[in-house]
């Protein structure tokens, strides 16, 4: 009798090298993409959420009569938020909860590059993060009245794009650090939200600061990146910005650079370190 | 009700929380972490302050401000405390099944792994407070705090809240997909509407009522009188209400929420219980 043929196993065409690259970026950028957005509820809260902190810091601004472009600067802050808690539970954290659960072990036995796996991560995380933050800027400007004056486009787009590799390379390197994290994961983790968000100058400008603790902060790409965007889209950010446009954009490029470099050779050094500590499949809760 | 078992369940879970909150890191850095946490959040309204005041400490809107953030950690330690043990034992640990077979009290056991967080939160409201009085000259003079209405305060406060937080572990208990976020969620509500950072007055009209209901806008308002009495009183909000009228509108809520929480306990417990939720995981 002659088997159907229909149900033969008929094994996926093999891909190798830069195509299985981006193959593996695809792959793993799709369920952030595409999963979550299936999810109704996950969207609603990751909206609402950032919304509470926003109207708060409103109000408080209104409370003590602040000029209302502050209140523009929260809520494009608060949308930033967003990547920030992005980057840091579903980049950062990422591989420790992959080894809480069991998966880490086999995107290392998959024949994959683990640098496929966390620009997907990121890719994806980008994608779905960027439908978030837009919907609580054009929340926050319905219920606030902020009014937007973009000066330059392109600078704006550049900056965007910018500070969001840069925040998605220091989220790749910090994921390989966490390779080795254990419990304290979660913690070290919940730690990174508030003093960043006082860093970085989610609800006021940078300048603020101290000159050299602004350029500290500045480590961050988050610091620069809404620095610049507010200097775009405010008429008065340009005065309440912290350097010109061009340095902070000169300085995102490096630090995209930087951090991507980083990403791969701390990857490549925390997979080899981990492996021999036997720290990849460990599960200390 | 066995009272040496509902102490027994109480006191272990307290424990028990402690350990689970404090024993992943050396005391030093565990130190360092229940400090920095709430420091940049109440760094992030000094800083939004100063720039628009210019550095004007001295207005009473700052002390207002001040001391509701700081109060505002136990709500978040506490409260949301007594709800994350439902998802940590559940999804975490996958230990609940185990609770829910030995011989302890679970709301009991839930209260104790909430109120455990007490002391973590009260060392960094200590600590926000002392950073105010120490470099933002908050007038805060401990000759003149009125300590009984401080201590009667707080002790009904944390009733309270814990009350609040098994409502909300009641709730935890039923749905199994999204439950991260309701503990969050709530606290983030109730900082926008119990008055913690601005006056109620702020808001829109239509969502004062929201803030008048909630236990939480009266006992924040305690607290403050309490520790700088006239600067407190001076706020609209409550100016109308003597401190007795605040106790007994906070102790009236409080048995509120106590009763709803227990009848909300009775009812979610039944439910998880007949639908097989109680130690269903989503591996989220």
């Amino acid at each position: 009798m002659k088997a159907n043929e229909s149900l033969i196993f008929a094994p996926a065409e093999k891909v190798t090298g830069w195509r299985l690259f981006l193959k593996t970026i695809l792959a793993r950028s799709y369920p952030r993409i595409i999963g979550q957005q299936r999810e109704k509820s996950w969207i609603f809260f990751e909206i609402f959420m950032p919304m509470l902190a926003v109207s708060a810091y409103v109000f408080v601004y209104r409370a003590i009569g602040a000029p209302e472009e502050y209140v523009g600067f929260v809520v494009v802050g608060g949308a930033m938020t967003a990547f920030w808690m992005n980057v840091l539970w579903s980049m950062s954290s990422q591989l420790y909860w992959e080894k809480e659960q069991g998966n880490l072990a086999l995107y290392i036995m998959a024949p994959n590059s683990m640098m496929a796996v966390l620009l997907g991560m990121a890719l994806g995380g980008l994608v779905a993060t960027a439908l978030r933050a837009v919907a609580i800027i054009v929340l926050g400007t319905f219920l606030f009245n902020v009014q937007f004056t973009v000066s330059s486009f392109s600078q704006l787009i550049a900056v965007f794009l910018l500070a969001m590799t840069a925040l998605y390379g220091m989220g790749m390197m910090s994921a390989s650090m966490f390779l080795l994290l254990s419990r304290e994961a979660w913690h070290i983790a919940n730690l990174a939200q508030e003093p960043v968000y006082l860093a970085s100058g989610f609800y006021f400008p940078i300048k603020s600061f101290n000159f050299w603790i602004a350029a500290a902060a500045s480590l961050i790409p988050l610091t620069l990146g809404l620095d610049a965007m507010r200097q775009l889209i405010f008429p008065s950010g340009a005065a309440l910005g912290f350097l010109n446009v061009h340095v902070e954009i000169t300085v995102l490029v490096i630090l995209c650079f930087v951090f991507l470099v980083g990403a791969k050779f701390l990857l490549n050094y925390m997979e080899k370190l981990a492996i021999r500590e036997g720290r990849i499949t460990e599960n200390r809760r | 009700m066995n009272t040496s078992e509902t102490f027994r369940s109480f006191r272990m879970a307290t424990w028990l929380g402690w350990q689970i909150e404090a024993n992943w890191t050396d005391p030093l850095l565990f130190a360092i972490y229940i400090i920095i946490k709430p420091l940049a959040s109440v760094a992030i309204l000094v800083v939004m302050f100063s720039i628009i005041t210019k550095g004007n400490y001295a207005s009473p809107v700052f002390p207002y401000i001040y001391l509701g953030n700081a109060f505002y950690i136990y709500v978040a330690f506490v409260m949301t405390g007594v709800s994350w043990a439902v998802i940590e034992d559940r999804e975490h640990y996958r230990t609940l099944k185990y609770m829910y077979i030995a011989p302890i009290s679970i709301p009991f056991y839930l209260l104790g792994r909430g109120v455990s967080r007490i002391w973590i939160a009260t060392v960094a409201v200590i600590v926000t407070l002392a950073a105010g009085k120490l470099f933002l000259h908050l007038p805060l003079d401990l000759t003149q705090v009125n300590w009984g209405l401080f201590f009667i305060s707080l002790f009904v406060g944390v009733i309270m809240l814990a009350m609040m937080g098994l409502i909300l572990a009641s709730i935890t208990l039923m749905i199994v997909n999204h439950n991260y976020v309701i503990g969050d969620v709530t606290a983030g509500a109730l900082y926008l509407f119990s008055g913690a950072i601005f006056p109620l007055e702020v808001l829109p009209n239509w969502l004062r009522p929201l803030g008048f209901a909630m236990p939480i806008t009266y006992w924040l308002e305690l607290m403050r009188r309490s520790l700088i009495g006239q600067v407190a009183e001076a706020f609209p909000t409550l100016a109308s209400f003597s401190n007795m009228q605040l106790i007994g509108i906070l102790l009236g809520l409080t048995m509120l929420f106590a009763i709803a929480s227990i009848f909300m306990f009775r009812w979610c417990d039944h439910l998880a219980r007949e639908r097989g939720l109680i130690d269903r995981v989503t591996n989220y």
